[in-house]
């Protein structure tokens, strides 16, 4: 029979190397998925995992890999802080529409005047609509003890009908004709995220997906808040004895999470989004979190996950056009992922043996 | 805005429909987390649910296969999370939110040939004489057989929890993992059984909304439902009967602001959309002082060491 | 009476790293109070457990009234009048008396019948007990009767007892070698597992002694000395701590009428605490687990923040504060769970050397992390205590609980407290590492610092103690000097007797 045994320590081989099985199962997993599908499995993998990079239109995809994988690193970084802490928040998607909401009500509010100080109090807004967002369930959980899993959650539902009021009431294009949706901001200079470089795929929000990765890097290893989140979601009661306050811990990982989600939704708002629309949000929101899980909440792998999600993203797409492959599959295949990472990630702390059964 | 189109006791016997699937669901998970699992895939069990019954029931003809088909799926959707939890010994708010990703990407992949069918109508299980009172009889006794099934499934949780053994041992592993096993009671075994029990309600929560309540297929149809349902346990600190009081309580919520809706009322059919979702916020606001009465092993990973 | 009950041959169970039990044989005889006598880690628990069917032996086997018996399960041990008291871990706080009674049985009554069936048979033997009581409320004296309850309602042929008296004050003991011996008489077999000579020898008929999971040898316990046993016990003859003299200093930290509610709910709260420490003095505080002992730590910690002038170090209020803030002028604590709360147990014990040394040995600045200062300050810990550790990045939970208290006591001595409050200091530790923690707690009185030890180990706290308090549901009796207290008075103290307040002492 086959046995978990615990290990005296973490190993730290099996840390780098479950998220490399855990993906290696889910292209076997998916493979024979999309071979019950009737799809050819080797071809499908290949136009996921290769084509974008490698493929006669790369020059195309290998920017989108960034357009698609800040804000998935952007909203992840912040989701692992909490998750270290054992705060979950999951309703970043909500944090997402919100953010964008209030950046791009920003830039609008100023149309049509031009002025190089616009993007900075959108990305400004965004970042705190998104932070009030998640500091609603922050609070409610300091002051009454709510568990923040379930509010932050139901606060995405009511962040879809506050975008569909938005995108049919007040940010409304005036001159859309009567469709819903607001202004372009890709048609408003001083409003549009446009790429730092031309066609690199490169905007602010990528920059900021960046430097996000290294605030985080260095917040949790060279820094005592980083150490408390690290306790508190070890050893909580460690953490308390340690003289960590757990209220501010929480009002900082959610505050920071609806931030960095918020700013997710700005970037995306004023850049390839283009416009508050009904069906803005894609879902980001919840891949950060395979994507928080699938770098281990360390801030390298979720910036290398980030960009593996983000391939499966595009991969995805190309392979819906060419071979027809259902979007749902994509999504999961996605699922998949974080499944076979959970369950390889028992061999980080734990090794398997087989007991002698009959010795008894 | 005309409120008088609102007929009183219509909108309680919709209530009563509009409340079986969170109904189902939570009497589900109120199991689940009384043997000390914490299942965040109520949400993915119900929609895998959902598809299962439907297609089930296109295929067949059958609700009854529909429904019976809707279980087997959920359970065995939570069986995934049963080897996650159990034998992979994963964090189970992970695990729970993979089932959910997992379970939505599964339906809807499943789903795709069944989108704009509509299903074969379950029939209504008119109760002779009683469904012939005034009003009662049409709020309480013109329901589909699925009502009354949530209603008995209730009051069986509740009477086994409370007299029989088996909820005995249930509530002594929820309670204290280490402590049941110490006595030799098999705690991984009766977890798992505990989570395809709450897999097999959210499915038929999930089928009863793709079923009966809307009846057809649409994706990410259950909105939410699932984690309404995941509040509700908190709301009733795991008691079956304060679960029946709050499912009442939110399917009255739901009908209310879609007959609100209908009415015309001056508010914004965005804002009333959003109530059902505000009301479970304001409610775990208000039950969250009382966590005395939650399973002091939920959500614990349990490891035999020896 | 003298035929053989179990008799278990050549027993061995080996975990990766370390053989629990190597080659243990011997023989229970029916109606014999049984000693199974051993230092923690000497292998009594793996012993014990594979008799009730938890843990099945590589080798070995063993034979019940003469037939073969290999239980698959506490069930199956359960049904051949094989039942177990543990010391921890077996009961459900949420549930009642009769609950937990019934879940421990292989076909309990109905809980119509169940419940005058406990009170009958807890009053036949002197532990009476109301089977409705939530248990989660119960003493911990109480607790144990279900236990035993539990099992006598099953008749058993042997009852196993995991260090019972662990938790019991001595009058409480007395009662429980009572029942023990009536038991006995009626020819039930018990195995009493304990480290503690004095009560074996009172209590128990023959003894196994284990060292290092082999068995070392046997005895009559009353024909022998409780020296004798410990050498057999230990290995070799163990010094007692060396004791400084000088008398106490000044007033170094005082609590005054503290009350506090209980974080846990199943906690005590405490009641209208007050106790007065000097430098260079060491206040023991006994009690049985459970008092309130958890509760104290944390009001000194600071964990449990009380009025300001509470609770008052060096004549400033300190009742509001911070557990860093008192870190930083001087006042630090060791709380009784090692793992969890002292420690975190998947961190480094470098990591844990920051989780209380970043105040005073300056392991931060402006924030930021100085691993390389942290880092040596784990080392110098390592090596003043002789923590015995691969190196400073092993992650705490890998280490023996004995070489893990020595790190978490070494940690706060090293920082040079003025007042230092631990919580069983010594607990599951082995006998020579829980020497070098007591003198390492003498030293430092010795060096002028205040010491509160509170511990349930009453030879401990006489050991070391120069004035003794004892905790009784969340009261504290008024310190007495330690020197001339009988075990009798100490009971009475531990069982809130109220008559110590006539003979209140002003320490």
């Amino acid at each position: 029979m086959l046995m978990l045994e615990k290990r005296p320590q973490p190993s730290r081989a099996f840390a780098y190397l479950t998220p490399l099985l855990a993906v290696l199962a889910t292209m076997i997993a998916g493979g024979l998925m999309f071979a019950a599908l009737g799809k050819d499995p080797i071809e499908a993998i290949r136009t996921i995992f290769w084509d974008p990079l490698f493929g006669e239109f790369s020059f195309y995809y290998r920017p989108q890999l960034l357009v698609k994988g800040a804000p998935l690193v952007l909203i992840a970084i912040g989701l692992s802080l909490g998750f270290k802490a054992g705060i979950w928040n999951i309703g970043a998607e909500g944090q997402y529409i919100v953010g964008a909401i209030c950046g791009a009500g920003t830039g609008l509010a100023f149309y049509p005047m031009e002025s190089w100080i616009i993007f900075p109090l959108m990305i400004l807004a965004g970042a705190i609509g998104g932070m009030l967002w998640a500091m609603i369930p922050a609070i409610l959980k300091v002051k009454f003890g709510t568990n923040e899993i379930l509010v932050s959650l139901m606060l995405v539902y009511v962040a879809e009908q506050l975008l569909a009021s938005m995108s049919l009431g007040l940010l409304k294009n005036p001159e859309g004709f009567g469709f819903p949706g607001s202004r372009n901001l890709q048609q408003y200079a001083s409003a549009h995220n446009a790429d730092i470089i031309e066609g690199s795929g490169m905007h602010w929000g990528v920059a900021f997906a960046f430097i996000a990765v290294i605030f985080a890097y260095i917040l949790l290893n060279r820094h005592m808040l980083g150490y408390a989140i690290r306790l508190t979601g070890e050893a909580p009661r460690a953490a308390r004895f340690a003289g960590i306050n757990p209220a501010r811990l929480i009002l900082f990982c959610l505050g920071a999470s609806g931030a960095l989600a918020g700013l997710a939704g700005l970037f995306e708002v004023s850049g390839p989004a283009g416009q508050i629309s009904i069906d803005f949000n894609t879902g980001y929101g919840f891949t950060a979190i395979i994507v928080a899980f699938l770098g281990r909440l360390h801030p390298v792998g979720i910036l290398l996950a980030g960009l593996l999600m983000a391939l499966t993203y595009i991969g995805g797409e190309i392979a819906q056009g060419s071979l027809g492959l259902p979007g749902a599959a994509i999504q999961m295949f996605q699922g998949m992922l974080l499944f076979f990472l959970l369950a390889v990630d028992v061999l980080t702390n734990y090794r398997l043996r087989f007991s002698q059964k009959g010795a008894a | 805005m005309d409120l008088s189109a609102i007929n009183p006791a219509l909108l309680l016997a919709s209530l009563m429909v509009a409340a079986t699937p969170i109904l189902l669901a939570a009497i589900g998970e109120l199991v689940t987390e009384k043997s000390g699992v914490l299942n965040l895939g109520v949400e993915g069990m119900m929609i895998t649910g959902a598809i299962c019954g439907f297609a089930a029931t296109i295929e067949t003809g059958s609700p009854a296969i529909g429904f019976v088909a809707a279980a087997v799926g959920g359970a065995l959707l939570s069986l995934l999370f049963a080897f996650l939890t159990q034998f992979a010994l994963a964090n189970q708010v992970a695990s729970g939110l993979a089932l959910t990703l997992f379970g939505l990407g599964l339906s809807s992949l499943l789903g795709q040939d069944y989108v704009g069918l509509k299903p074969p109508s379950t029939p209504q299980l008119d109760i002779p004489i009683l469904s012939d009172l005034p009003v009662l009889g049409q709020i309480l006794f013109r329901h589909d057989m699925m009502v009354y099934f949530a209603l008995a499934l209730v009051a069986a949780v509740w009477a086994a929890l409370k007299f029989t053994r088996v909820g005995l041992i249930l509530r002594a592993v929820g309670e204290s993992h280490d402590a049941a096993h110490a006595l030799g009671y098999k705690v991984v075994r009766i977890r798992v059984l505990a989570i395809m029990f709450g897999g097999a309600c959210a499915g038929l929560g999930g089928a009863y909304i793709s079923l009966i309540r809307v009846p057809q297929w649409t994706e990410g149809m259950t909105a939410g439902a699932g984690w309404i349902a995941l509040a509700l346990v908190v709301f009733a600190s795991w008691k079956p009967w304060r679960v029946l009081l709050g499912a009442y309580l939110f399917g009255g919520v739901t009908v209310l602001q879609l007959n609100l809706q209908a009415a015309g009322l001056a508010i914004p059919v965005e804002y009333l959309s959003m109530s059902p979702y505000l009301i479970t916020i304001l409610v775990l606001v208000i039950m969250s002082s009382d966590r005395s009465k939650a399973p002091a092993s939920l959500g614990r990973i349990f490891h035999a060491s020896q | 009476m003298t035929e053989v009950l179990l008799s278990i041959d050549g027993l061995t169970k080996a975990y990766p790293g370390v053989v629990a039990n190597d080659d243990v044989s011997f023989d229970i005889k029916r109606g014999e109070v049984h000693a199974l006598l051993g230092e923690n880690g000497a292998g009594k628990s793996t012993l014990v457990k594979m008799i009730y069917g938890l843990v099945k032996p590589d080798k070995g086997t063993m034979a019940l009234n003469g037939a073969r018996y290999a239980p698959a399960e506490p069930r199956a041990a359960r049904a051949t009048g094989v039942a177990m008291v543990f010391q921890h871990f077996s009961l459900f706080d949420a549930l009642n008396v009769a609950e937990n009674i019934a879940l421990g049985m292989e076909n309990p009554p109905s809980p119509r019948d169940l419940a005058p069936r406990i009170r009958e048979v807890s009053e036949a033997y002197g532990l009476p007990l109301d089977p409705f009581r939530t248990v989660g409320d119960l003493s911990a004296g109480e607790r144990q009767r279900v236990e035993i309850i539990r099992c006598l309602l099953q008749d058993p042929k042997l009852l196993i007892m995991d260090e019972p008296t662990s938790v019991l004050t001595p009058q409480e003991v007395e009662i429980l070698f009572q029942t023990l011996r009536k038991l006995s008489a009626e020819g039930t077999a018990i195995l009493y597992i304990s480290h503690k000579l004095e009560e074996i020898r009172t209590l128990c008929d023959e003894a196994t002694i284990l060292r290092l999971g082999k068995k070392v040898g046997e005895c009559v316990p009353r024909e022998v000395s409780a020296a004798q046993m410990a050498e057999m016990m230990v290995g070799s003859a163990l010094k007692p701590p060396k004791r400084r003299e000088g008398d106490a200093g000044v007033v170094a930290l005082e609590i005054e009428n503290l009350s506090l509610a209980s974080p846990s709910e199943f906690g005590t709260a405490l009641k209208d605490v007050s106790l007065t420490v000097r430098r260079g003095e060491v206040l023991g505080i006994g009690g049985v687990a459970g008092n309130g002992q958890d509760e104290l730590l944390g009001a000194l910690s600071g964990e449990l923040k009380s009025a300001a002038g509470a609770v008052t170090f060096g004549g400033a209020e300190i009742g509001n504060m911070g557990p860093k803030m008192r870190r930083k002028i001087g006042l630090l604590t060791a709380p009784e769970e090692r793992l969890g709360h002292a420690a975190a147990p998947d961190m480094s014990l470098t990591e844990n050397a920051l989780l209380t040394g970043a105040e005073r040995e300056g392991l931060t600045a402006r924030g930021f992390l100085k691993w390389g200062t942290t880092k040596d300050f784990a080392e110098r810990i390592i090596a003043a205590f002789d923590v015995r550790t691969p190196s400073a990045g092993t992650a705490a939970r890998a280490l023996s609980g004995g070489n893990l208290q020595k790190f978490v006591i070494g940690r706060e001595v090293l920082q040079r407290p003025e007042v230092l409050v631990v919580n069983q200091p010594t607990w599951g530790v082995d006998a020579s590492a829980a020497a070098a923690i007591r003198q390492a707690l003498l030293d430092l009185a010795a060096g002028g610092a205040a010491i509160i030890v509170i511990s349930q180990d009453l030879d401990e706290l006489m050991e070391i103690s120069d004035t003794f308090a004892a905790l009784n549901e969340g009261r504290l009796t008024p310190v007495r000097p330690a020197a001339g207290l009988t075990i009798e008075e100490i009971g009475l103290m531990m069982g809130g007797a109220s008559d110590m307040e006539v003979a209140h002492v002003d320490a």
